[in-house]
């Protein structure tokens, strides 16, 4: 009895099965023909100019011919007006916080205050947060606005659309473009932007790779670092113009590295099958210049300054601290730094920069600042208040050559993401293995080719 | 009723009718709700300048599809 049913059964079902495809296209249908008739009573097209305007924009921005130059060319559009942008009032604010700084060492003069408690103080927390501030608000006041008029534009879905297939290559999602544009902004932000990918496999390769996508933490810290070596070593209309072109470069080559990492990860780890991919382009909008400003400015400078500032005040009185505090006639910093000094130097860097990246794990933002303070503690240097001492304490105190910058630069743009997007990677997957892979991805990616550029530069006798 | 053909197989600024959708699971669901209802009017706008993915009109928004998930609707060219 119950065995003649089993067959009976499995009838039942697959007609149901087929029942229910039908009963969701009926009610999808249905949902359409109704939304048509309500938007035919009520919905009026004055012109189809609007239109035409959107499609004769996205003739030229996604041409087969402008598409991809345009596209880098507004990237180095923007890096261009950032660096130049940057330059001067950078160095205003340096001037005017150092000169704070005298006044303060006097006013600790002035009232007989302990020598160390000036230095942890003036020495060790405002100075660095003097450097975060000079540092990284001009890029950020010009870079975020920049980025914010583009976003409102409706330019990025566009990026995305010119580049799907090259992430349909890597076997990852289209919308992975989208989360690395917001990964300029904040890696955080990007991971947290990783939810619009629906399928989890797709969703865990942009995860693993966003923090190929230079921050703008690290954006200060790449421009700084292009400004100081190629503003003192080529003619000043030239350097800019270079300068354009590296930090454009290293994007390239951070996209570049996020497409290979998510193809090998597709083909290994999270093998899969591609699910499905639908882009809205939107229709341009005139973005309104007031909200893009307040914005840019409220929401994401003011925010990444001062998550920077809390971190940098402890760092900078630790670091001083470290400098300061002597073990058998060596400080703990220098100390620290000597351990790492040879791993570093197989990686073209030296110990205190591999050091300030260690320290900079709360935020990539203090790496740079990090750096100056090691070595200006160590050293008698007091005065660093434009771009070209700077470059003399790099190349004359500390023997920085063009390599070590760029090998700087590289492990910048390759290595364990910041503490606050390592917090929101495990949020968002709760899972400490991917978490993990998160940080040692990229650590080993940088490097591998920190190692790589620095042995081959110096067997082909280039610096 | 006129040759049955597949969305990604139309070049751009063909106009064709939505027939059948084929696909299964998640798929289909996602390009029902994009409002590829059989019936439906679609355009094709134009292709990525690597070729894919393929940009359509629906309903008056401009979608973008892979095309391997476009030639998972079948059509019918209009006109």
């Amino acid at each position: 009895m119950q065995k003649s049913l089993i067959p009976l059964l499995e009838d039942a079902q697959e007609i149901a099965g087929l029942r229910r495809n039908q009963l969701q296209d009926n009610i999808v249908a249905s949902i359409y023909s109704t939304a048509e008739q309500i938007a035919g009573e009520v919905v009026s097209h004055t012109s189809p100019k609007r239109q035409d305007l959107d499609r004769q924009i996205d003739n030229i921005l996604t041409s087969p011919i402008w598409g991809f130059p345009i596209m880098f060319g507004v990237l180095a559009v923007v890096f261009w007006v950032t660096i130049v942008g940057a330059n001067i009032p950078s160095n205003l604010l340096a001037t005017g916080l150092f000169w704070i700084e005298e006044r303060l060492t006097d006013l600790f003069m002035a009232l007989n205050a302990p020598g160390w408690l000036h230095g942890f103080l003036v020495l060790g927390v405002y100075r660095s947060l003097a450097w975060v501030v000079s540092v990284m608000l001009p890029p950020m006041a010009i870079f975020f606005p920049l980025f914010t008029l583009l976003e409102d534009l409706g330019y990025l879905p566009r990026v995305a659309f010119n580049l799907d297939r090259f992430f349909k290559k890597a076997g990852a999602h289209g919308k992975q473009a989208l989360t690395m544009s917001m990964g300029f902004g904040c890696n955080a932000a990007g991971i947290i932007a990783c939810r619009i990918i629906e399928s989890p496999r797709e969703r865990l390769i942009a995860t693993l790779t966003n923090n190929f996508v230079p921050c703008n933490g690290r954006f200060p810290t790449l421009i700084a670092l292009v400004s100081i070596f190629i503003a003192g070593s080529v003619s000043l209309s030239l350097s800019s113009f270079i300068a354009t072109l590296t930090v454009a470069g290293l994007v390239v080559f951070g996209i570049t590295v996020t497409l290979a990492i998510s193809w090998l990860l597709s083909i290994t780890i999270l093998r899969g099958e591609l699910s499905s991919f639908a882009l809205e382009l939107p229709p341009y909008r005139r973005p309104l210049l007031g909200q893009v400003l307040v914005r840019s400015v409220l929401d994401r400078t003011i925010f990444v300054l001062s998550r920077a500032v809390v971190i940098a005040a402890p760092a900078g009185g630790l670091i001083w601290i470290l400098a300061n505090t002597t073990v058998d006639g060596a400080s703990l910093l220098s100390t620290l730094a000597g351990w790492l000094d040879t791993p570093a130097k197989f990686m073209g860097l030296d110990g205190f920069i591999l050091l300030a990246f260690i320290l900079g794990l709360p935020a990539n933002e203090i790496v740079l600042p990090i750096l100056l303070m090691s070595y200006v503690c160590g050293g008698a240097m007091t005065e660093l208040a434009s771009l070209a001492d700077l470059r003399h304490l790099l190349v004359e105190q500390h023997g920085w050559t063009w390599l070590t910058a760029l090998c700087t630069m590289i492990f910048s743009l390759c290595h364990w993401p910041c503490g606050t997007t390592l917090l929101t990677i495990q949020r968002e997957q709760r899972s400490r293995r991917w978490t993990l892979l998160a940080a040692l991805i990229p650590t080993a990616v940088g490097v591998v080719v920190c190692v790589f550029i620095n042995n081959l530069v110096r067997l082909l006798d280039l610096v | 009723m006129s040759a049955t053909t597949t969305l990604n197989c139309l070049s751009n600024g063909s106009f064709a009718l939505v027939k059948e959708v084929v696909a299964e699971g998640l798929t289909r669901r996602r390009l029902l709700d994009l409002g590829l209802v059989p019936g439906t009017k679609v355009e094709v706008i134009r292709r990525s300048p690597a070729g894919d993915p393929i940009a359509f009109n629906i309903r008056g928004a401009v979608i973008a599809l892979r095309r391997d998930v476009a030639g998972q609707v079948l059509v019918s060219p209009w006109k």
